[in-house]
């Protein structure tokens, strides 16, 4: 499953502070450090598995390290390297194009599907169907991504591949096409693999969240003559604004970190048609053993993902405090 | 809600025929969607024979089942599964374990810096794994843990932990006072007041990371694919995706490999999909 943290959700804003601001729990006299001692296996293990690694790959990314003698300190000359290395651009560029298939066309299609499921199956046709179906699309996010891959994959195979046979079957044989295995349609192939499997969380989480629209704003526009699609603009976005902004961020972070179907499918090939970041990085640790040079890069994705999560909460808050200010 | 909006909208919820055509198109995209996976079924359990004179859609002449006993006795299926099951159950376990110790002294105990003891943990959550990976590698390669799964428990039981911890804070931040001040006055201490009253008072939220522990970690890829380099060690994803492109495997012996694949999340699908749908949408309701 690509999407990781589907409970993400801007924290409220602070209450009026409560006049005793202490713990939540009633104690006499004993001292409200001891508290700490209770955060110490969780710390710690913080500290050991992500705090030290982490801090050391940004150390590594100034050094010059095969993986056997010791790193050597070579100031900025991976950064001066990453900023003129062709590939690692080739890479975000393709980070492009995975946004625009973990982000974009899930969120904008799961939008439709979720507000027609939601309003038009489920209200005209029966709630059973619209559950029905809304389970149907999220089955591909219950998969581990690997294996969403090894299935697409193995739909797309060259020789004797699902879609090469039925297009054969049905006299389209001259659109047959070693998919995944061409420059032209390898990053392609990777995008419906990344819709197919990201499609259903957005339509779960916007159907939940329809939920909790009054039906009376829909009658009241309704009776004003709104048209479907103008309902939809005005009432549907702007209530489940909160929803979209979670899902655009979790759902743009799993973009910038996507690597399993890039490893299963294609190996970044051919050429650099399908290199994303994250599967360079693990290139250049362990094939090519330049581990410095890998630790740019992922130091590099790290700080894109900080900025992105920033520039989106920024960008929420901003939107939250327009819409309180307008009403 | 959907009956009283019909109620109130008395005739005009008879479907018009634009709304046919809607449902006909929802229809066609769910059918989309499920596609790949009836491929998969279809031809798990076809000859290659079989599958070059028919073609992916028909159904199988007869059910062959050599693809699929051919893979499973090739990866030793069995050993992969039970390393699936015990490295997520094990983790899902610890990583509540540790949630829970690090939201009673966040969301109770409200210790001091504690918004920043939650964004430390939150950024566990965000970083890519590709910027701890390298070190990570070198130090349980030190410690004598590489290609050990006890590796890929720890780190995932601290990546895990961490979105617990996020999550369980506030809810332990809402806890109502009465019962903790009804627990100090029969004189119980912290600790039996966490496990003998806000434990299992909270129960139906920790069930839930229980089950999405489980299975975000046996989704995992990265780390089990770096760390976990001897066959008998790997996970279910892991031990299926190495083989992809493997000169012996045929066309239905490959289809039956995500076959394999499929079968246990769907499986989970199955007897989570409650759980699931609630904690998905858990962010979303109110």
């Amino acid at each position: 499953m690509a999407t990781q943290v589907p409970f993400v959700r801007q924290p409220k804003k602070p209450k009026p502070k409560p006049v005793q601001e202490l713990s939540g729990f009633p104690e006499s006299g004993s001292s409200r450090a001891t508290w700490w001692l209770y955060l110490i296996p969780g710390l710690l293990l913080l500290t050991f598995v992500i705090i030290i690694p982490l801090v050391w790959n940004i150390y590594l990314s100034f050094t010059e390290y095969r993986g056997i003698r010791p790193p050597e300190f070579i100031g900025l000359d991976n950064w001066i390297e990453l900023i003129g290395d062709e590939d690692f651009w080739a890479s975000f560029r393709n980070t492009i194009f995975m946004i625009i298939a973990m982000v974009i066309l899930p969120t904008t299609i799961g939008l439709l599907l979720a507000a027609i499921l939601f309003d038009v199956v489920a209200k005209k046709y029966g709630g059973k169907l619209a559950s029905f179906l809304r389970a149907t699309y999220y089955l591909p996010q219950i998969l581990p991504v690997a294996i969403a891959g090894i299935v697409i994959g193995w739909i797309l195979r060259p020789k004797n591949g699902a879609l090469n046979e039925i297009l054969t079957g049905i006299g389209l044989g001259d659109l047959a096409h070693n998919w995944l295995g061409s420059p032209d349609t390898a990053l392609a192939s990777i995008m419906v693999v990344l819709v197919w499997v990201q499609l259903g969380y957005p339509v779960v989480i916007f159907m939940a969240a329809l939920a909790r629209v009054d039906p009376e704003l829909y009658e009241a526009a309704e009776l004003d003559g709104a048209s479907w699609f103008q309902r939809f603009r005005a009432i549907t976005i702007g209530m489940i604004r909160p929803e979209i902004f979670v899902v655009t961020l979790t759902c743009t972070i799993a973009a910038l970190k996507v690597f399993g179907p890039i490893f299963v499918l294609t190996r970044g090939g051919p050429g650099t048609s399908t290199l994303v970041p994250s599967y360079y990085a693990y290139s250049e640790f362990f094939q090519s053993q330049q581990v410095g040079y890998g630790a740019t890069i992922a130091t590099a994705l790290t700080i894109l993902i900080g900025i992105v999560a920033v520039l989106f909460i920024k960008a929420q808050n901003a939107s939250e405090r327009a819409e309180r200010s307008g009403s | 809600m959907t009956a009283i909006a019909q109620r109130r909208r008395g005739g005009m919820n008879r479907p018009k025929f634009t709304d046919t055509l809607v449902l006909i198109a929802v229809i066609v995209g769910a059918i989309l969607i499920a596609f790949p996976f009836v491929l998969i079924l279809i031809n798990s359990f076809k000859s290659p024979a079989d599958y070059n004179s028919s073609g992916p859609l028909a159904l199988p002449t007869q059910l062959y089942f050599d693809g699929i006993v051919a893979f499973w006795e090739r990866v030793n299926f069995p050993e992969k599964l039970w390393n699936s099951i015990w490295i997520s159950g094990t983790v899902a376990i610890l990583a509540v374990v540790i949630s829970v110790l690090n939201a009673f002294a966040i969301g109770i105990g409200r210790v001091r810096g504690r918004t920043w003891v939650v964004v430390a943990f939150l950024l566990a959550n965000l970083l890519p794994q590709e910027a701890l990976l390298y070190p990570l590698y070198f130090m349980f390669k030190q410690v004598g843990l590489y290609n050990n799964p006890w590796s890929v428990v720890i780190i995932f039981t601290v990546i895990q932990s961490a979105f617990g911890t996020y999550l369980l804070s506030s809810v332990y931040g809402t806890f109502p006072k009465e019962i903790l001040e009804a627990a100090a006055l029969d004189g119980a201490s912290r600790w039996t007041t966490l496990w003998r009253v806000i434990v299992p008072i909270s129960r139906p939220t920790l069930s839930v990371l229980v089950i999405f522990f489980f299975i975000w970690t046996w989704n995992e890829f990265l780390i089990p694919l770096t760390f976990l380099v001897d066959n008998a060690n790997q996970t279910v994803p892991v031990a299926i995706s190495v083989l992809q492109g493997d000169r012996l495997m045929d066309v239905t012996t490959t289809s039956a490999s995500a076959l394999l694949g499929v079968i246990p999340t769907l499986i989970f699908f199955i007897i989570f999909q409650r759980t699931l749908t609630r904690g998905i949408t858990a962010g979303a309701v109110k």
